[in-house]
């Protein structure tokens, strides 16, 4: 039974940092819609859980043309922001679920067991996101991309990027609002004219992509699961990429 | 721990990662909120923590120590049913009846927050909620009823609303 686990609720960042410590055996809990249901089914025993609800990391804060969001800030309230990160929150779940999740726990999700999960690293990749985080060696800064690779080690405390020129997001569309998102491009022009774009839905996590619909498909790896075969995502991610391409040069 | 439901405080006893959902039907036999694919997926759990609507399923009772939670109960009573209660019984919303709970808390949230009778805005806000008899013509038309401020015979049942296509299905 789980009865036995150590329930920890720190109610500061530094708190949630030295709780966390370098994170082995620790179930972290924010929103709880990936963890809960694996507790409830008995699929997860924790032996020490950190609930993050009151430890004060949510938010979203600008500092001259610098956003920077708190792990701990609902999905929802990312939904207003400008592409691409914001039409990508409002295409997470439903209006609940997005409530309840977390920007901290949707990046830091491993892949699901039947689908890709993660929405939000796309469009972070694009804006060049940089991640603050807690573990084993203190605090780091560095960019999304390597922070994904160890994300599963670490305490995401904040993400931040430069408001981008111009964003654009597309994604394939599913009738039912559960369901992960199959496939989605991220593209994002920086003031500095740099474009960026990224894929989810992908194998692990979001990657980088060239922008070149020709190439894209075989710039990132693709996986068959319950939503959708790599084949079917292979023919669509290139249409993807050009709707991005076009939305990005409609807005220059 | 301590939540209050319904405008009244209890201690939870239970073990602090139990669900809401648990803590509700089984600590303080509260049952209007259903345990359906308590994973997040169906919508039945839902409830109004500190007027925001939850998965219950998904919400270890630790995280919202002190919150205070609406389920269906708190909405009125069978003797003086809220407007919302009314409009689901005079335009037939229910029948099975398992999801209407969630629905209900789901709409209230909703209308509380100003939301219209507009069919795709109500749509959007119930989209979470899974209707196992597929009754959603009759929900949405109760919801919008609500929002217009109908006022309801509860002793007749509104006409069918007809075969409308709401679903997205061509």
């Amino acid at each position: 039974m789980t009865q036995a686990t150590e329930v920890l609720i720190p109610t500061s960042a530094a708190e949630a940092a030295t709780a966390f410590g370098d994170g082995s055996g620790v179930t972290v809990i924010a929103g709880g819609t990936i963890v809960v249901p694996e507790i409830t089914y008995g699929r997860l025993k924790p032996g020490k859980a950190l609930l993050l609800a009151r430890a004060g990391l949510s938010g979203v804060t600008r500092q001259g043309t610098t956003v920077t969001i708190g792990a701990g800030t609902p999905v929802q309230e990312l939904v207003d922001l400008s592409a691409p990160l914001g039409p990508c929150a409002a295409n997470v779940a439903d209006l609940e679920i997005r409530s309840q999740g977390t920007l901290g726990g949707n990046v830091c999700a491993g892949p699901g067991p039947d689908a890709p999960r993660g929405d939000l690293q796309g469009p972070l990749l694009a804006l060049g996101a940089i991640a603050r985080s807690a573990g084993a060696d203190g605090e780091r800064t560095e960019p999304l991309d390597d922070f994904l690779e160890d994300r599963g080690n670490r305490l995401l405390l904040d993400v931040s990027f430069e408001e981008p020129a111009a964003g654009a997001f597309a994604a394939i569309d599913y009738p039912h609002t559960h369901e992960y998102t199959v496939l989605a491009v991220s593209g994002a022009r920086a003031a500095d004219g740099t474009l960026r774009f990224a894929a989810t839905g992908l194998a692990d996590h979001a990657r980088l992509l060239s922008g070149d619909p020709a190439a894209a498909a075989g710039e990132v790896r693709l996986e068959d699961d319950a939503l959708a075969s790599s084949w079917y995502r292979a023919k669509v991610l290139p249409v993807l990429v050009r709707r991005v391409l076009t939305e990005l040069e409609e807005s220059a | 721990m301590n939540l209050t439901v319904n405008g009244v405080t209890h201690e939870i006893e239970s073990w602090p990662l139990t669900t809401l959902l648990d803590v509700l039907r089984e600590e303080l036999e509260i049952t209007s909120p259903k345990a359906g694919c308590e994973q997040g997926g169906c919508g039945a759990c839902t409830v109004l923590v500190d007027g925001t609507p939850q998965r219950a399923c998904l919400t270890a009772v630790a995280a919202i120590d002190g919150a205070s939670i609406t389920t269906a109960e708190g909405l009125g009573t069978p003797d003086d049913l809220s407007p919302l209660q009314q409009a689901f019984t005079h335009h037939y919303a229910a029948q099975c009846g398992f999801c209407t709970s969630g629905m209900m808390m789901a709409a209230h949230a909703y209308l509380d927050g100003g939301g219209t009778d507009d069919r795709h805005a109500i749509q959007e806000a119930l989209a979470g909620h899974v209707c196992r008899c597929t009754g959603y013509v009759k929900i949405i038309a109760a919801v919008a009823a609500a929002a217009r401020g109908d006022s309801f015979d509860l002793t007749t049942t509104a006409p069918s609303a007809g075969m409308v296509n709401v679903g997205g299905v061509k």
